[in-house]
C-alpha cells in the first residue's frame, strides 16, 4: 500500500438499512489539519456517514482508514480511543454532572484504563488539567462548577465541544454544532470552530452555509447517500452539478 | 422410550404452554402497548382461580363459575388501571415495578383475608371426567384436551383480532409507537383501560380453567408470573407471536424436565432462557 | 447521583450513626425486657441495609435495576451452611473468603449474561436468574432442599487458637455487623469517587455518551455488578451467621423486591438512603405486624403511597431540606 496523504479516509463506505442504502460507496479523504465540511440536503446520509466514521454504526461495506489502518466496524469506544472524537447533533451530555465533571470524565478516557478503584478521580492532576484546558478552549472556564443541565442551550453546545476536546483527539468530527442556536450563540460558536480549525483536523457536518464557508477549506457534497463532489471551497461553489443539486435551491443555502 | 408415553408428555407440554400463553400474552400486550411492567399480573391468575373455586362451590357448576369469574377479573383489572396504573405511564420502570409490587402484597393479603391459607381443589365437572384411551394401559384426560382446545381457539381469536380488526390496528400501532396512536385521535385512556382489562381477564380465565388439574393455593400467582416473564423474555417483550412460541417452548421444557430431570425441573426452564438470551439478547421475535 | 452531601445532612447522619452505635447502651434502659430481642432485630436490619446499599451501586449509580439481587445474598448464606461441618464450627478465615469468592464468581457469570440486555429486559433477566438460584437450592438435595439448612455452631474467629471475637455473643455480633456496614459504606464511597466510580455513575446518566467518550460500558457494568453481588454475599453470610439458618426464600424474588423497595424508598444513588430505607421499611413491618395479622395490606399501601408521593425517596427529601437551609440568607 502506498503512503496515503490522508489521516482519515473512507473507501467505498456503504451502509444499507434493509433495502434503503443510506450511504452508497462514499470515498472521501481527510487531510491532517484541514477543515473539511460535508454538506447536503436533509436525508443525504451525512449523519449516517458520521456514525460509520466514528464506530456508532457498523458499515455494510467499504473501509475506513485511520492513519493507514482499517477501523471499519470497530466499536465506538475503540474509535474514540484511537483519536477520533465526535460531538452530537442532539446535545448529549451528563446533565446531572457539573460542567467540569463532564469534561473530567472525557479527559479520563485518556488514562490507559479507568479501572482504578482507590484514589479519588479528582486527585488525577493531569486529567483535571486536561479538562480545565478543554473548558477554557471552549470558552467555558467560568462555568466550571455549574450543573450542566442547568446551563443555557448555547453553553451546553459549547460543553459538547469541550468534552470532545478533553478526549485529546487528532480528528474532530462535529455533527451540526450550530443546530438550534440563536444568532449570537452561533457567532460565538463559529469563532470557536475557526480557532479549532487551526489546531485540529476538523470534519464538520453543517447546514448553515455562512458558517461552512467561514470555517471550511474543503467541501464534500452528499446527495441521496452518494458523494456528488469533493474539493476546495471555490471549486465546489463554482460546480454546476452542485449548484443544480443543492446550492442552486438557494432557499436552503442562504 | 415408549412413543405413547412420549405423546402424552408432548400433549401435556403443549397444554401447559397454551395455558401460560393466556397469561403471558396479557403481560406482553400490556408492556408492548402501555409500556407498563405489571408485576401484579400473576395476581389476576390467582384471582381467577380463587373466583372459580368460590363460585363453583356456590353455583355447583365449574362452567358457570368460569363464565362468572371472567367479567369480575376484567372489572378488577379495569378499576386498577383507572385508579393506579394510569399514574405510571410517564414514570420510569422502577416506579412501575415498585407500585405493582405493592399491589401484589395487597392482592396476596386480600386473598388470605377472603379465602384463608388453605390449599383447595376443584372437582372436575362430571361431564368432562373421562379419558381418551390410547393403549391398554395409557389414556389421556378429556379435560386437558378441552383445555388445550379452548386456549388454542383463544390464541387464534387473538391473532385474528390483532391482525384484522381496527382495535388490533390500534394495538399494533401502539406497540410500535405510542405517540402515534395518540396523534391518530384514538381514545388512549379507553384503549389502555380495555387492554389492561382484557389482559386481566385472560390471566383470570387461565387461572379459572386450570383449577380442576392444579390446586388453588396462596402464592400461586407468583410462580406463574415468573414463568410468564421467562416466556416474554424468550419471545421478545411486546411480541404476542413471541409469547406464543415462548410459552409452548417453556411448557414443553417444563414438562419434559419434570420427566427426565425431576430434581432440576424448574432449572431447565431458566437454562433455556439463558441459552436463548446468549443467542439473542432481545428474545426470539423482538 | 449526588456525590456531595450537604454539611447539615452529614452531621445528621453522623448523629444517627452514633445513636445506632450506642443502642446497646441506651436500648437496655429504654426497652428493658425486650432489649435482647430488639438488639437482634436491629442487627438484622443492619444486614439488610448492607444488602440494600450494595444494590444501590447497581440501581442508583449504574442504572441497572436488578430484581435478582437476593440470589447473591442467599448464595453467601448457603456458602456458610455448606462450609460448616454438621456439629462443629467453621473457621471464619475459610468460610468467609470461600463465600465471597463463590458469590463473586456467580455474579460475574450472571452479570456477563445479563448486562447484554438493558431496561426492562435487564429487570426481567435478573429476576429470572434470581429464580434460577432459588430453584437450584429449593429442588436440589444439596442443603436441605426446600426445608433449608441449619448452621448449628457459629463460625469461629480465632488466631493461633485464641478466640478473637465470639460471634455467639449478640453484642459482639451487633458490632461486627455495624463495622461491616460502615466499612462497606466507606468502600462504596471510595469506589464512587474513583475513576471507575465516575464512569459507572456516568453510565447511569447517559450510557451511549460514555461509550462515545471512549469507555466500554459493558466492562464497567460487569465489574460493578460483580462488586455489588459480592457485597450482597457478605450480607448473606452475616445473615446466616445471625439466624443460624438458611432457606431458599433468601434467594427468591420477594426478597429481591423487598430490598429494591428499601433502595427506592430510601432514595437511590445516595448510599445512605437505602440504609434509611431498610430501617424505615423493617420498623414499619414490625409495627404493622404488631397491630394486625394482615400486615401486608398496610405495607402494600405504604409502598404505593411512597411511589406516588416521594419520587426521590426519603434521602431526596432530606437533601432538599438541608440544602435549602444552607443556601438560605
Amino acid at each position: 500500500m502506498t503512503a496515503s496523504p490522508f489521516i482519515l479516509e473512507t473507501r467505498g463506505l456503504t451502509k444499507a438499512f434493509g433495502g434503503l442504502v443510506a450511504v452508497n460507496a462514499v470515498s472521501i479523504g481527510f487531510k491532517e489539519r484541514e477543515a473539511h465540511a460535508i454538506i447536503g440536503p436533509n436525508g443525504a446520509g451525512k449523519s449516517t456517514f458520521v456514525n460509520l466514521l466514528t464506530g456508532h454504526l457498523p458499515p455494510s461495506g467499504g473501509e475506513v482508514l485511520f492513519k493507514g489502518a482499517n477501523i471499519a466496524g470497530l466499536a465506538a469506544h475503540k474509535v474514540t480511543r484511537l483519536g477520533i472524537g465526535r460531538s452530537y447533533q442532539k446535545t448529549n451530555i451528563f446533565p446531572s454532572f457539573s460542567c467540569f465533571e463532564n469534561c473530567r470524565l472525557a479527559a479520563q478516557s485518556r488514562l490507559a484504563s479507568s479501572m482504578r478503584f482507590f484514589k479519588p478521580a479528582r486527585s488525577y492532576r493531569a486529567v483535571s488539567e486536561q479538562a480545565e484546558a478543554a473548558l477554557t478552549a471552549a470558552g467555558l472556564a467560568a462555568r466550571s462548577g455549574r450543573i450542566a443541565g442547568a446551563m443555557s442551550y448555547g453553553e451546553q453546545r459549547q460543553l459538547e465541544i469541550a468534552m470532545v476536546l478533553a478526549t485529546a483527539p487528532d480528528v474532530l468530527v462535529l455533527d451540526e454544532p450550530l443546530a438550534g442556536m440563536g444568532k449570537e450563540e452561533s457567532e460565538l460558536m463559529v469563532a470557536l470552530l475557526k480557532d479549532l480549525a487551526r489546531r485540529y483536523t476538523l470534519i464538520l457536518i453543517e447546514h448553515d452555509m455562512d458558517a461552512v464557508f467561514a470555517i471550511a477549506q474543503v467541501l464534500s457534497v452528499m446527495v441521496n447517500g452518494t458523494l456528488l463532489e469533493s474539493g476546495p471551497l471555490d471549486q465546489i461553489r463554482a460546480s454546476k452539478a452542485v449548484q443544480d443539486a443543492y446550492l442552486g435551491d438557494g432557499a436552503e443555502a442562504y | 422410550m415408549d412413543s405413547w408415553f412420549f405423546l402424552i408428555q408432548v400433549l401435556n407440554g403443549i397444554q401447559y404452554g397454551l395455558l401460560l400463553f393466556l397469561v403471558a400474552s396479557g403481560l406482553t400486550l400490556i408492556f408492548g402497548i402501555m409500556g407498563i411492567i405489571n408485576l401484579a399480573h400473576g395476581a389476576f391468575y390467582m384471582l381467577g382461580a380463587y373466583l372459580a373455586y368460590w363460585l363453583a362451590g356456590m353455583t355447583g357448576s365449574l362452567i358457570a363459575a368460569v363464565l362468572l369469574s371472567l367479567p369480575i377479573a376484567a372489572l378488577v383489572g379495569y378499576v386498577i388501571e383507572a385508579l393506579l396504573v394510569r399514574t405510571l405511564y410517564r414514570r420510569d420502570h422502577l416506579d412501575q415495578v415498585l407500585l405493582t409490587y405493592g399491589l401484589i402484597l395487597i392482592f396476596n393479603e386480600a386473598q388470605r383475608i377472603l379465602w384463608g391459607n388453605d390449599v383447595h381443589g376443584v372437582a372436575m365437572p362430571t361431564a368432562l371426567a373421562w379419558s381418551v384411551k390410547l393403549t391398554e394401559t395409557l389414556s389421556y384426560p378429556a379435560y386437558r384436551l378441552l383445555l388445550s382446545a379452548v386456549c388454542a381457539v383463544l390464541a387464534v381469536a387473538m391473532y385474528l383480532v390483532i391482525a384484522k380488526t381496527r382495535f388490533g390496528m390500534w394495538v399494533r400501532a401502539g406497540a410500535s409507537n405510542r405517540d402515534m396512536v395518540a396523534a391518530l385521535g384514538i381514545n388512549v385512556k379507553l384503549l389502555f383501560g380495555v387492554v389492561f382489562a382484557v389482559g386481566a381477564a385472560l390471566a383470570g380465565l387461565a387461572g379459572a380453567i386450570s383449577t380442576p388439574i392444579s390446586s388453588v393455593a396462596p402464592g400461586m400467582g407468583d410462580s406463574v408470573l415468573i414463568l410468564c416473564f421467562v416466556v416474554v423474555v424468550i419471545g421478545g417483550v411486546g411480541s404476542v407471536k413471541g409469547a406464543f412460541f415462548g410459552a409452548i417452548l417453556i411448557g414443553l421444557a417444563d414438562t419434559f424436565g419434570k420427566v427426565f430431570v425431576p430434581d432440576f425441573a424448574s432449572f431447565t426452564v431458566y437454562g433455556i432462557m439463558a441459552a436463548v438470551l446468549l443467542w439473542k439478547p432481545k428474545g426470539l421475535f423482538a | 447521583m449526588t456525590s456531595h452531601i450537604p454539611k447539615r445532612l452529614a452531621i445528621l447522619l453522623l448523629v444517627l450513626l452514633l445513636v445506632l452505635a450506642s443502642f446497646p447502651l441506651w436500648g437496655k434502659l429504654v426497652f428493658a425486657a425486650k432489649f435482647t430481642f430488639l438488639l437482634q432485630k436491629v442487627t438484622g436490619i443492619m444486614i439488610l441495609a448492607l444488602l440494600a446499599m450494595s444494590l444501590d451501586l447497581l440501581v442508583g449509580s449504574a442504572g441497572l435495576v436488578s430484581l435478582g439481587h437476593a440470589a447473591f445474598f442467599g448464595l453467601g448464606g448457603y456458602m456458610l451452611a455448606l462450609a460448616s461441618p454438621q456439629y462443629d464450627a467453621a473457621s471464619l478465615w475459610v468460610a468467609l473468603p470461600a463465600a465471597l469468592a463463590v458469590t463473586a464468581a456467580a455474579s460475574l457469570v450472571v452479570g456477563f449474561l445479563s448486562i447484554r440486555t438493558s431496561g426492562i429486559y435487564f429487570i426481567m433477566v435478573t429476576l429470572a436468574f434470581g429464580q434460577m438460584g432459588y430453584f437450584f437450592f429449593n429442588d436440589s438435595k444439596l442443603a436441605g432442599g426446600s426445608d433449608g439448612a441449619t448452621i448449628y455452631v457459629k463460625p469461629t474467629v480465632a488466631a493461633f487458637g485464641v478466640t478473637l471475637i465470639d460471634l455467639d455473643s449478640k453484642l459482639s455480633f451487633f458490632y461486627v455487623v455495624l463495622g461491616a456496614l460502615v466499612a462497606s459504606y466507606a468502600l462504596l464511597r471510595m469506589l464512587l469517587a474513583s475513576p471507575f466510580g465516575r464512569v459507572v455513575s456516568a453510565i447511569g446518566v447517559n450510557e451511549s455518551r460514555v461509550q462515545g467518550l471512549g469507555f466500554n460500558p459493558m466492562l464497567y457494568k460487569l465489574v460493578a455488578f460483580t462488586i455489588a453481588g459480592t457485597l450482597a454475599g457478605l450480607a448473606g453470610f452475616l445473615a446466616a451467621t445471625q439466624y443460624g439458618y438458611v432457606n431458599p426464600a433468601m434467594l427468591g424474588w420477594h426478597q429481591s423486591g423487598h430490598v429494591l423497595v428499601m433502595v427506592i424508598l430510601g432514595g437511590m444513588g445516595t448510599l445512605f438512603g437505602p440504609v434509611l430505607g431498610a430501617f424505615i421499611l423493617e420498623l414499619a413491618h414490625h409495627l404493622f405486624e404488631s397491630l394486625t395479622d394482615h400486615w401486608l395490606l398496610p405495607m402494600g399501601a405504604m409502598i404505593i403511597a411512597i411511589v406516588l408521593l416521594l419520587p426521590k425517596g426519603v434521602a431526596g427529601l432530606l437533601i432538599k431540606w438541608t440544602t435549602e437551609k444552607e443556601d438560605g440568607p
